[in-house]
Formats: C-alpha cells, sequence, structure tokens
C-alpha cells in the first residue's frame, strides 16, 4: 500500500514537473561553441577574443541569459590545424549539444568550416574572419558574419589614402605570404588602378608569414623611397617590421598605410610615430570618437583592462557583435514564434535584415547573411595621455558606403570605383579630443 | 640595378646569416657529439629569447642603464643552455643514446611541444618585444641607407667571436679534445679515462647555450610571439644538413649561404624569399648527398 502511494505521488510529480517543460519547449542552457586561436602566432587576436567572450556571456547571464536561458561558451583551439579544428567543431556540436557555434578567426578556418555548419544544422557566426568571398561565391544558409569584410576593409583603407595623401606617385607593399596578405593587396591593387592608375608599383613583397627579420625589405624600401608603404601585416609581424623600420628611419620617409595597427598600437607605445595610417578592421577603437564616452564602452574598457591589463583591441569588438548579435536574433526569432524558443532554422531567418547595436555604431545583416560594419580609419598622433599612439584626423566610411553589393564581387567592384567616392557627403569626419 | 645595391643586399645577408649561424651551430655540434637531432633546440632559441627580453625589460624598469643588456644577453643565454638543456640531457636524452633515431626524434620532438606549451603559460601569448639595445647602439649610413650597428656589426661579430672560439675550444684545450676523441670512438676515449657522460652534458649545454644566445640577440630586433622556435629549428636543420651535420665551419658557410641567398631573393626574385634555404638545401644534398662538408680536409667538430 505505502509503496502504491508513493509511486502513485513519485508519478504525479514527475507529471507537474514535465508539464512546464512540454510548454516552454527551452533548453535548460544554451551551449555556444567557438573557435578561436588559444595557440600559435594568431592568439594575439584569439586570447582577447576569448577573454571578452568571457566577459560578455558573463554580463548577458546576469540579465537573464538569452530568453532567460543561460549560455555557456564552450572553447575550441583553431590553432590545431584544420582538420583538427573540424573534428572538434563536430565534437562540441554532437556531443556537448552547441546549438550554435561561432567559427572562426582565420578565413582558412570559416570556408572550412561553412560546409561543416551546413551539414550538422547549427546556427554559425563567423565572428572574425574577413573574406570577402564567403558569401560572395558561395551561399550559406546556416552561416552569417556579424562584422564586415576584406573587401569593406580594404576600400576604407584606399579612400581614405586617396583623401589624406592625393598626390602620391609610388607605392610598395610589404604584405605576409598567406591568403589575406595576398587577397587584400589584390583589392588594394584594383581599387588603387581604377583610382590613380598613373600610381608606380615599385615593390610587391611578401616576406614569409611569422618573419623575424625584415632588414632586406628595410634596405631595398630605403633605396626605393616610395612615397607610400602599405601593410597589412598584423601581430608579432606587424611589430617586428615597424620596429626594425622605425629604427633605420624608413618610417620618417614614406607614408606607412597598417590597417590593422590599431590591435599592435599600445604595445608599440613610443616606436609608433605620428603620421602613420592606421585601421582596426571595421570601426572599432576603445577611443571611438562618437561612443568613447558611452557608459557601455567606458564599462567594457574598464571591466577588460581590470581583468587583461590592456586595452581591448579589435577582436574583441567582433566578439561583442557576434554575442550582441546572436541574443538579438533570438529575441527577433522568439517574437515572432510567439515567445516560444526558437529553432535553428527560425534563428538563421531572424538574423536576415537584423539590425543591432555594437560597441561603436550599428551592424545590419544582409540577406546574403553577411554584416554591413562601418569602418573607422585615422593618423597617428602621440597625446599626453597616453603612452601610446592615438587616432586622429579621423574619417569614419559607412558599411552601405564601402561595402561590396549583394550579388557582386568584389574585385570586379574595385576596379569600377569612381573618385567621387573619396568626398562623399557621408563620410564623418573627427579630430583627436581627450 | 645599381652595382651598390648588391652590395647591400649582401650586408642584410650577412647579418641574418650570422644570427642563423648562431643557432645552427649548437644544432650541429649536439648531432656531431651526442648523435642526436634535437628539435628541441628550437626551443632553447625561444627560451633564450623570452629570457632576454624579460630580463632587458626587468632592468630598463629598475631604471638601470641599457648598455647592461649586453652582459645580460650573456647570462640569460648561459643560464637557459645550463639549467633548461642540462635538465633535458640529463634527464631524458642520456636515457635514449643507444635507441633508435626515430625514436630519438620523436622525443626531442616531445620536448619541443611541452617547453612552447611552457613558455606560453610563462610569458603569455601577447608578443613581446626589449629594442632597447638596439636602439642604443645606433644607426650607421651606408650609400645613404641607415643600418642598425646591432644588426650589421655586434650580431656578425658575436657570430665570428663563436666562430673561432669554438675552434679554439675543441682544439686547443684539453677538455674541447676529448670532447673530439668522443665524437670519433667513444669507447677508446673511455678507456683512456675521458668521462663520456660527462663530455655529452657539457657539449649539449653549449649547444643549448648557443641557440640560446642566437634567441637573445634576436630579442632585441624582433617581436616575440608563440611559435618563433619552430621557425627558427627548420631553417637552422637547413643549414646544418646543408653543411653536413656536425660540421662546425661548414655552418658558418651554409649559414651565410642562406643569409645571402635569401637576402638577394628579396631583390631579384621577391616570390621565392620563402623558397630559397630549402632551394639550396635541396641543391646541395641532390649534389652532396652527405652535405656541403663531408670532405677528409674537415674534421667531424
Amino acid at each position: 500500500m505505502a509503496i502504491k502511494r508513493s509511486a502513485a505521488v513519485a508519478f504525479a510529480l514527475g507529471a507537474l514537473m514535465a508539464l512546464p517543460a512540454l510548454a516552454q519547449d527551452k533548453p535548460k542552457e544554451l551551449v555556444v561553441g567557438i573557435a578561436t586561436f588559444l595557440s600559435g602566432p594568431a592568439s594575439v587576436f584569439g586570447v582577447p577574443g576569448k577573454n571578452a567572450a568571457d566577459l560578455f556571456f558573463e554580463e548577458l547571464n546576469a540579465k537573464g541569459g538569452i530568453l532567460g536561458v543561460p549560455v555557456k561558451p564552450v572553447y575550441v583551439d583553431e590553432g590545431a590545424g584544420t582538420n583538427q579544428l573540424i573534428s572538434e567543431y563536430r565534437r562540441v556540436v554532437q556531443d556537448q549539444g552547441a546549438q550554435v557555434m561561432f567559427g572562426a578567426i582565420s578565413s582558412g578556418s570559416c570556408n572550412a568550416l561553412a560546409p561543416v555548419a551546413e551539414d550538422l544544422k547549427v546556427v554559425n557566426v563567423m565572428w572574425d574572419c574577413g573574406t570577402q568571398t564567403i558569401f560572395e561565391e558561395g551561399k550559406w544558409k546556416y552561416s552569417v558574419r556579424t562584422q564586415g569584410h576584406a573587401g569593406a576593409e580594404m576600400m576604407a583603407t584606399l579612400l581614405y589614402l586617396m583623401k589624406t595623401k592625393p598626390d602620391f606617385k609610388t607605392i610598395a607593399v610589404v604584405n605576409q605570404d598567406y591568403a589575406w596578405g595576398r587577397e587584400s593587396w589584390a583589392l588594394f591593387q584594383a581599387g588603387l588602378k581604377a583610382l590613380k592608375p598613373d600610381v608606380k608599383i615599385v615593390a610587391e613583397l611578401f616576406p614569409k608569414f611569422g618573419a623575424p627579420d625584415f632588414s632586406t625589405e628595410i634596405t631595398r624600401l630605403s633605396a626605393l623611397r616610395p612615397d607610400v608603404v602599405l601593410s597589412t601585416s598584423w601581430g608579432g609581424d606587424l611589430d617586428t617590421f615597424v620596429q626594425q623600420a622605425a629604427a633605420r628611419g624608413l618610417l620618417k620617409q614614406s607614408t606607412f598605410v597598417l590597417p590593422l595597427a590599431e590591435s599592435s598600437m599600445e604595445r608599440l607605445g613610443a616606436v609608433m610615430p605620428e603620421g602613420v595610417i592606421v585601421g582596426g578592421r571595421g570601426d572599432h577603437y576603445f577611443l571611438h570618437p562618437k561612443h568613447k564616452n558611452s557608459a557601455e564602452m567606458q564599462s567594457f574598457v574598464k571591466k577588460y583592462r581590470d581583468k587583461t591589463n590592456v586595452y581591448p583591441i579589435y577582436p574583441t569588438f567582433h566578439m561583442n557583435q557576434a554575442v550582441t548579435g546572436l541574443a538579438k536574433a533570438y529575441e527577433k526569432a522568439g517574437a515572432a514564434n510567439g515567445g516560444k524558443w526558437p529553432t535553428k532554422e527560425q534563428v538563421i531567418a531572424a538574423f536576415e535584415g537584423l539590425e543591432f547595436k555594437s560597441l561603436t555604431g550599428t551592424i545590419t545583416i544582409r540577406s546574403d547573411h553577411q554584416g554591413l560594419e562601418d569602418q573607422l580609419l585615422g593618423t597617428t598622433k602621440r597625446v599626453p595621455e597616453y603612452p601610446f599612439a592615438v587616432y586622429d584626423k579621423m574619417a569614419l566610411y559607412p558599411g552601405k558606403l564601402v561595402t561590396t553589393p549583394v550579388g557582386e564581387k568584389s574585385l570586379e567592384w574595385f576596379a569600377k570605383t569612381k573618385l567621387d567616392l573619396v568626398n562623399d557627403k557621408s563620410i564623418e569626419t573627427f579630430d583627436y579630443s581627450k | 640595378m645599381p652595382p651598390e645595391m648588391l652590395f647591400l643586399a649582401a650586408l642584410d645577408g650577412l647579418a641574418y646569416g650570422s644570427l642563423l649561424f648562431l643557432v645552427a651551430v649548437g644544432l650541429s655540434l649536439i648531432f656531431g657529439v651526442l648523435g642526436v637531432l634535437n628539435v628541441a633546440h628550437g626551443s632553447f632559441y625561444a627560451i633564450g629569447a623570452y629570457v632576454a627580453a624579460s630580463a632587458v625589460l626587468a632592468a630598463a624598469g629598475m631604471g638601470l642603464p641599457t648598455w647592461l643588456a649586453f652582459p645580460l644577453f650573456l647570462i640569460s643565454a648561459i643560464l637557459v643552455g645550463v639549467v633548461v638543456g642540462g635538465t633535458v640531457e640529463a634527464l631524458l636524452l642520456r636515457r635514449i643514446y643507444g635507441k633508435e633515431e626515430v625514436l630519438q626524434l620523436l622525443v626531442t620532438f616531445a620536448v619541443f611541444m611541452i617547453l612552447e606549451d611552457a613558455q606560453k603559460v610563462v610569458f603569455g601569448t601577447q608578443p613581446l618585444f626589449a629594442n632597447a639595445p638596439m636602439n642604443w647602439l645606433g644607426t650607421i649610413e651606408v650609400f645613404g641607407i641607415y643600418y642598425t650597428n646591432y644588426q650589421l656589426i655586434l650580431i656578425p661579430l658575436v657570430a665570428l667571436a663563436v666562430l673561432v672560439g669554438l675552434r679554439l675550444f675543441l682544439r686547443r684545450t684539453s677538455f674541447g679534445r676529448a670532447i673530439v676523441a668522443v665524437t670519433q670512438d667513444r669507447e677508446a676515449a673511455m678507456a683512456m679515462g675521458i668521462n663520456a657522460t660527462r663530455i655529452y652534458l657539457f657539449t649539449f649545454m653549449i649547444g643549448a647555450s648557443l641557440a640560446a644566445l642566437g634567441g637573445a640577440l634576436s630579442s632585441a630586433t624582433t617581436s616575440l610571439t608563440p611559435g618563433i622556435g619552430s621557425g627558427m629549428i627548420v631553417l637552422s636543420f637547413a643549414v646544418a644538413a646543408t653543411a653536413g651535420l656536425g660540421r662546425i665551419e661548414g655552418a658558418a658557410v651554409a649559414a651565410l649561404m642562406i643569409g645571402l641567398g635569401r637576402s638577394a631573393a628579396v631583390y631579384f626574385a621577391p616570390e621565392f624569399d620563402v623558397l630559397i634555404p630549402y632551394l639550396i638545401m635541396v641543391v646541395v644534398l641532390l649534389i652532396k648527398p652527405e652535405g656541403l662538408f663531408t670532405t677528409l680536409q674537415t674534421r667531424k667538430v
């Protein structure tokens, strides 16, 4: 009798507990797998990205998570090689039940992961990679990019150079010898030929990725004396190049254009002189002229510095865009679904046309899943407030202006760039202020 | 192309080759004496660089004068060679001298991986640089182009000193002769009362210190990031193989060849910059499979 009664109670309890679960159909937690570089040279971006992700997910969970569901990040090391990355990616989705993946930093990884995400039917947010070809040459239902692409970055860089130094006659390029170094130069060159066909390209140098010494390149550039030296290098390579070029007076001889230098400014400290054209793969900058004093930015910079002792660099902002974009897409999909937990397909659909605020502007996701992001460039200036160079004479290029339109290929679009783009009215300019 | 450009290219090649020599000669020496191809050599280079950079930055933080960096380089190199190198030899390599070469390669590779991770834990993943010593030595103008005295004069001088010093040490000192004796015939040398275990340990420490010295010297010119060791081990292996493993003078010539070849490539065929060291190695090995310096005139070690 006693056994029977307790069994009945247990059954009733079970039914009671099962009921709300049926009605809400919400998971206990939302597992988000994040592919980032925890090893290798690109960990200069990957580790800050992870540090920022930890902060953002903590904040998100403190506010109740996504639609009331706490989010749990799981990290996968991109530095272990593509094959290992793919199998880890699959493992996180299939064994750990990740419904969302953030992949990845390297364009090579993104190219490899997009088809895997289709296969696994998992929402894949390309949180940092830049290659424009992903959505121009392929169509990926489950992948979406929450930031601009290499085309927008290079177009803005070119326009800024044309605006600040319109009469240069010679240019040399020193890029890392891998996909990004080659691709970014191909884009820049195509646009340059359209805008300034008489410019002479005096040297195209592609030193080895991770090269410890650029002496020969610097000697050659010193002899050639080009008006402009472009380098899309980053991380240790960029630090070494700038350091060696500065020691030998090359930075005073030519105007340097360094579209990724934002991520090296604090490390380079006093080495970086004034007058260098710099960018940071988007509109993000902790001293963004419009957003540096916003409550969100101040709180983020403070928390990030407390945690890591350095100022946040662009991958941390890209991570913010991925996390915010994801939360907004879930909210939008949830609302469309009558407040119920959305399916993966509904989340992906919600991304299309989604507009959300980032720490430094507004991101719009186009119908081809490519994000529209503004681009900020500046010229270095030394100020007493910081022990490293800051942006001055800034120009903010609207994402729509500098991003290749849907359905067009960037290389072809660059080749038909018109000069009036350089002084388009939608470009805002700012000087450095405290 | 004006002829002085050729001269300028040669200057760059000299500086680059000198640094390469410092690391490669250590690898070659260890192989010559111990018969082990030490992949972990790249780690000694990287750790030497990190320790030296940290020491220089710490000294600068204490307000000490910049010239102190140069003795600090030497101290860091010896410290890394003796402590890290000595530990690896005494605890690990000593057990595998009689084993198959593949096993030796795998064990030193494992040590390399472990040390690589250890660096990340100790020194972090963010690029680190300490360029004060390079800037302190100033620049020199050659045909209107500025070179740093550090790269153009100091590094080649150190390389030359190491080359001459090693030669004298191995041929004129009794300890050096004992090393040569063990290399030529270990059993006979032991029968003559030479302590081979001790010889192995000291040779390994010297080789590791040379790699660490190369790293320490490079720390003033380059950013230190995870993975610098692997780039260096591949290149210095190319040097050692081109020279013939175990040949010291050969390593100097091969390092110079690769340095000059690389800088010539940057001028005349930039696309081949990355390929040049290996191209030289392949051509040499096709013609002389044992390496450049395998004739009877050059002794092993």
